[in-house]
Parts: C-alpha cells; sequence; structure tokens
C-alpha cells in the first residue's frame, strides 16, 4: 500500500474515531443502542460545509455542527423517554428524519469544500516540522491536525466519566433501578450522554468533510456498524475495562479497521472495489460477533426488549 | 418518620389482571423506629416498600417522611431522604462498576453531582475505614469490579453504601432471602449494628418468622394489601413463633370482619 493510501487510510481512522467514541457512549456507558448516527454523520458534515461555504468562520461551522448534533440526539432520547418508544425505532426514526434535514440544510446533495478554509488550517504551525521528515505536506498536516483534536477529545471523555457526573451517566447504563435509588435522574443522564454521543458523531462528520473536501446526503450509510466495529476491534486487542484503556482502544480500534480495510480493498487478488466497504464491513463485524468471548454489542440491542 | 396514609396502589387498572395491590394502608413509623414486616406472597410487602421509595406510585393516600410530603416525588428526589437495599443482591449495586465507585454513588446521593471527580484520596481512604468494619477484607479491593463479589459480599456493601449519605431511612426487602444461612445471619447482625449505630428508622421485609420477632421493637404484618396486625411492648415479647404463626393463619384462613378482634 502507498505512503498516501496508508495516510488515507489513517486520515478517515481517525476521523472515525470520533464516531467510536460516540457509539461507545450510547452502547457501552449508557446500554442505549443510538441508530441516530447514521444521520447525525452526513448533519454535521452539511451543518459545516453549508456554513463555510457561507462564509462563516470553520471553528464556528465545526461548533454549529456539534450543536446539531446534540439536538438530534436529544430528540432521540426525548422520544424513547417521554413516549416510551424503542430506543432502537426511536433512533431509526431521527435518522430517517435527518436524512430530508440534511438536503435541507445542503440545499444540494453535494456541497464541494475545496481551496475553502478549514479548521486543519489553525494546525499550519506544524508545517515546518512536517517539512523536516519528508513526508507529503498537506495529507500529512491532515492526520496530525485529526490526532490532537482526537486525542484531546479522548482524555476529555475519559476525565468526564470519572468525575460524579460521568460516574452517575455509567451507573444510568449498569443499573438504572438502583441509579435512582442513589438519587440519580437517570432521565437526564440519558438525554445528556445521547446528545453527547451525537454531538461527537456530528464532530466527526464536520471533520470529514472539511478533511476530505466535500459533504454529501450519502455518507451516512453504515456508520453505526463502522462505528461498531471500531468498538469491538479496540476491545478484541485490549481485553481491560478500564475507562482509559476502552477509550484509547476504540481510537486504535477505528485506525486499524480502516488500515485493514484499506489492505483489503487494495490487495488486488481480492477483487474488492470501494464500493464494497459496507459489505466488507458488515461481514467483518458479523465475524467478530460470532467470534466466542468478544463482547457482544448486540445482545445488548436484545437485552431490553424482554420485559 | 415515616406517615402513611389510606394508600393505594393498583396494578394494570382497567385490564382483566387488575391487581389492588394495597388497599388504603396505614402505617406510622417513629424516628428511630426499627419494624419487621411479614406477610404471604402477594401481601403488598415489597410495594409497600416502593410506595416509599418512588418506584410504584399511590394513586390514592399520602406518603409523608421526615414531615415532608412525598406522596408525588419520583424516586431520585426522594433517595435525599431514604436509602434501600433489595433484595436481588444484583440488583443494589452495578456490578461492572468497581466497588469504590458503588460506594462514591451512594456517597453522593441526595447531593448535585458535578464534574468534580468522583473519587480523591479521602474518599478512598474513607471508603477502606468502612470497609474494614465488614471484616471480609474488602478494604484491600477498592479497585475490584463488583460483579467479582459474592451475594454476601455485596448484601454487605449494599447495607454499608445506604449509610455513607447519612440517610436517616431505611428500606431493606427480604435482604437476606438470597443467601445462605450463615452469610444471612452475618448481613442481619450488620443490619442491626448500623441500625443502632445510626439510629436509623428502618422497615425490613422479612419471609422468616424468626427474624422477624428477633430484630427491631415493631412486627406489621400486610394481608392483601392491608396491615392485619401491629404488635409491639411487652405483648411482642411474650410471642414466640407458634404465637405468630397462629396470628398469620387466623388472618389468612378466615375472611375477617374486623382486625380489632385480632388485637384484642
Ligand atoms: N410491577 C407490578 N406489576 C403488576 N403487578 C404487580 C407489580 N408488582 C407487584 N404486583 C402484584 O401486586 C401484588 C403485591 O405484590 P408484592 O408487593 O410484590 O408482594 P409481596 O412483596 O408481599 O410478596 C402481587 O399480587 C403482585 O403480583
Ligand atoms: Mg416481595
Amino acid at each position: 500500500m502507498s505512503l498516501i493510501a496508508t495516510l488515507g487510510a489513517i486520515e478517515i481512522g481517525l476521523v472515525f474515531a470520533l464516531v467510536a467514541l460516540g457509539v461507545y457512549i450510547t452502547f457501552r456507558v449508557l446500554d442505549f443502542p443510538d441508530l441516530t448516527v447514521d444521520g447525525t454523520l452526513p448533519l454535521g458534515a452539511a451543518v459545516a460545509a453549508a456554513m463555510i461555504a457561507g462564509g462563516v468562520n470553520p471553528v464556528f461551522a465545526t461548533l454549529a455542527a456539534i450543536v446539531a448534533g446534540c439536538l438530534a440526539g436529544s430528540v432521540t432520547a426525548w422520544l424513547n423517554i417521554r413516549f416510551a418508544i424503542l430506543h432502537l425505532l426511536a433512533g431509526i426514526l431521527t435518522m430517517t428524519a435527518l436524512f430530508s434535514i440534511n438536503l435541507r440544510v445542503m440545499g444540494v446533495p453535494n456541497i464541494p469544500l475545496m481551496n475553502r478554509p478549514t479548521v486543519i488550517d489553525f494546525f499550519a504551525w506544524l508545517n515546518p516540522l512536517i517539512a523536516m521528515t519528508g513526508l507529503p505536506g498537506r495529507p500529512t498536516l491532515r492526520v496530525l491536525a485529526l490526532l490532537i483534536i482526537v486525542l484531546v477529545i479522548g482524555a476529555l471523555l475519559a476525565r468526564f466519566l470519572k468525575t460524579e457526573f460521568g460516574l452517575a451517566m455509567r451507573a444510568t447504563g449498569a443499573n438504572p433501578r438502583m441509579a435512582r435509588a442513589q438519587g440519580i435522574r437517570t432521565d437526564m443522564h440519558v438525554y445528556v450522554g445521547v446528545a453527547l454521543s451525537n454531538g461527537l458523531v456530528a464532530l466527526a462528520g464536520a471533520l470529514f468533510a472539511q478533511t476530505a473536501g466535500f459533504a454529501d446526503v450519502s455518507i451516512g450509510t453504515g456508520t453505526i456498524i463502522a462505528g461498531l466495529a471500531a468498538v469491538i476491534l479496540g476491545e478484541t486487542i485490549f481485553r481491560t475495562k478500564s475507562i482509559v484503556v476502552a477509550i484509547f482502544s476504540c481510537l486504535i480500534g477505528a485506525i486499524a479497521y480502516r488500515l485493514a480495510i484499506a489492505l483489503a480493498l487494495n490487495a488486488g487478488w481480492l477483487g474488492l472495489r470501494a464500493s464494497d466497504l459496507n459489505l466488507v464491513t458488515a461481514v467483518l463485524v458479523g465475524i467478530a460477533l460470532m467470534l466466542p468471548g468478544v463482547a457482544n454489542p448486540l445482545r445488548s440491542l436484545f437485552k431490553r426488549s424482554a420485559p | 418518620m415515616i406517615s402513611v396514609r389510606d394508600v393505594h396502589v393498583t396494578f394494570g387498572r382497567g385490564t382483566p389482571l387488575e391487581n389492588r395491590a394495597l388497599r388504603g394502608l396505614d402505617l406510622s413509623v417513629a424516628d428511630g423506629e426499627f419494624i419487621t414486616v411479614i406477610g404471604s406472597n402477594g401481601a403488598g410487602k415489597s410495594t409497600l416498600l416502593n410506595v416509599l421509595s418512588g418506584d410504584a406510585r399511590a394513586e390514592r393516600g399520602t406518603v409523608e417522611v421526615d414531615g415532608i410530603d412525598v406522596t408525588r416525588w419520583p424516586t431520585p428526589k426522594r433517595a435525599s431522604l431514604i436509602a434501600r437495599v433489595f433484595q436481588d443482591p444484583m440488583a443494589g449495586t452495578c456490578e461492572r462498576l468497581t466497588i469504590e465507585e458503588n460506594m462514591a454513588l451512594a456517597q453522593a446521593r441526595g447531593r448535585a453531582r458535578g464534574l468534580g471527580a468522583a473519587l480523591d484520596k479521602p474518599r478512598r481512604a474513607l471508603f477502606r475505614d468502612k470497609l474494614a468494619m465488614l471484616g471480609l477484607g474488602l478494604e484491600n479491593r477498592l479497585g475490584d469490579s463488583m460483579g467479582l463479589l459474592s451475594g454476601g459480599q455485596r448484601q454487605a456493601v449494599s447495607l454499608l453504601m445506604s449509610t455513607l449519605a447519612g440517610t436517616k431511612t431505611l428500606l431493606l426487602d427480604e435482604h437476606t432471602a438470597a443467601l445462605d444461612p450463615r452469610t444471612a445471619a452475618f448481613v442481619l447482625d450488620l443490619t442491626r449494628r448500623i441500625v443502632d449505630e445510626q439510629k436509623l428508622t428502618a422497615l425490613m421485609v422479612t419471609h422468616s418468622m424468626r427474624d422477624a420477632l428477633d430484630h427491631g421493637s415493631r412486627t406489621v404484618m400486610l394481608h392483601e394489601g392491608k396491615v392485619v396486625f401491629d404488635i409491639a411492648g411487652e405483648r411482642r415479647k411474650a410471642m414466640d413463633v407458634p404465637d405468630l404463626l397462629r396470628l398469620f393463619k387466623q388472618v389468612r384462613g378466615e375472611e375477617l370482619s374486623d382486625d380489632s378482634l385480632l388485637l384484642s
């Protein structure tokens, strides 16, 4: 695999590391299997791209994308909590609505962002360092900028989950009845957790648009499975349950997963095309779920349907 | 102090499975009183505790704790007044979290939970001291996940957790029923110690007549959602298990038209 292709795989892996963190919050911390994210990733891309194309500062555009993602997540939580709609269905409802909303936000199915300012420009101070390594300038800058963003967010999230508020959120997912008996307002923690998760995924979408150079309404398909793949892969590599390790393994899992996909697509003898990505992902996640001993995230999908 | 007045709870109202779990229940518990609650299966014992904790809603009547009308309060809000230990050892703790994390959750009961660290040195030291009092060696296992503990150990930690926030009312729902006899005796003994030391107001549901008479200062029996007898003082002291069983049978055997018959 060429250097450029490798950097490209790491770049998209870093974007999906944020998706993995979002999926980790809903599936693992809250035990709330949320499928909204297939709509939230393109939502984040749409909001950021539409605003940047409209001349808004990319930092503001990115923040707006995060807020939009949080709102979308709150809608899913609201449907589930206020109307007792099954979480899976609540997520699908919001996701379906988002497909239309995303088109409204963008106005057109695709917004190119070539030669527009992006948040990556704020990392231009890294350029002299990159020049010394002799690596290709632009792709390396994107990887380093994303790496810094992802590490900062991962550290903040790990810290957050160790606060009193974060611990209460973990208890909400682990044993809601006990949590309520301990004075924890579990509904509020579900709202905050699902909003936070979708905010992270929308941020991933916004960064995707700015690194890939476009936003497209179709980029969301398979987001949830890709996020799960990263979480599962990470958990398979690192087998401890500590929060810091769990978050780190989401990041590593996301990158390892993208590298594996890139290698598979790159191996000519396999005869795969880029459009086979979702098939490959589904097969890989399927196999991971069949393996014994791997914590099975789909179990939580069905656990709560029993009374 | 607890005051339950004319409380009604009906499950599945208007369905063929309609179940009137509590039917005008009255009960007053004075500060520092330790009451044991008995009654056959389905008598409404757990529902009584649930209506106190907020897990079940009274459709009629009032529930007061420490002089505050909490009838409309949701469970989390009541947690500032009430602590609870469940029957199922799995129910009262989070197995995915560590022992110290479970204790930190309990210690913050009834206060706002902010963005400060959940665990720090002074808290760990406090938890270690508290755990050492159990004599189970758990003080060296603060970072172990709760799921590694046995049922008895978990109930002991649950009891400890119920005291960390300084709430004065404790609800115990057959909290030793899932344990082997020796462990059950240990947990009961611990319960007595904690209730005495902290001068708690406690309601303990038990299926054991022996335990009902041996612990606390007053025993009430529920039947079909009501208190059918309520004994304390000399009368209770004079009673043994067979006497209690006779009372129990009387209540269950015949439809009583007048509860006072029993108490006279
Ligand atoms: N959540 C519930 N939904 C429907 N019925 C319930 C529920 N909880 C309890 N009941 C019913 O209410 C009655 C009283 O139950 P419970 O208070 O658990 O009895 P006890 O603890 O004395 O054995 C029983 O008939 C039980 O089946
Ligand atoms: Mg019961």
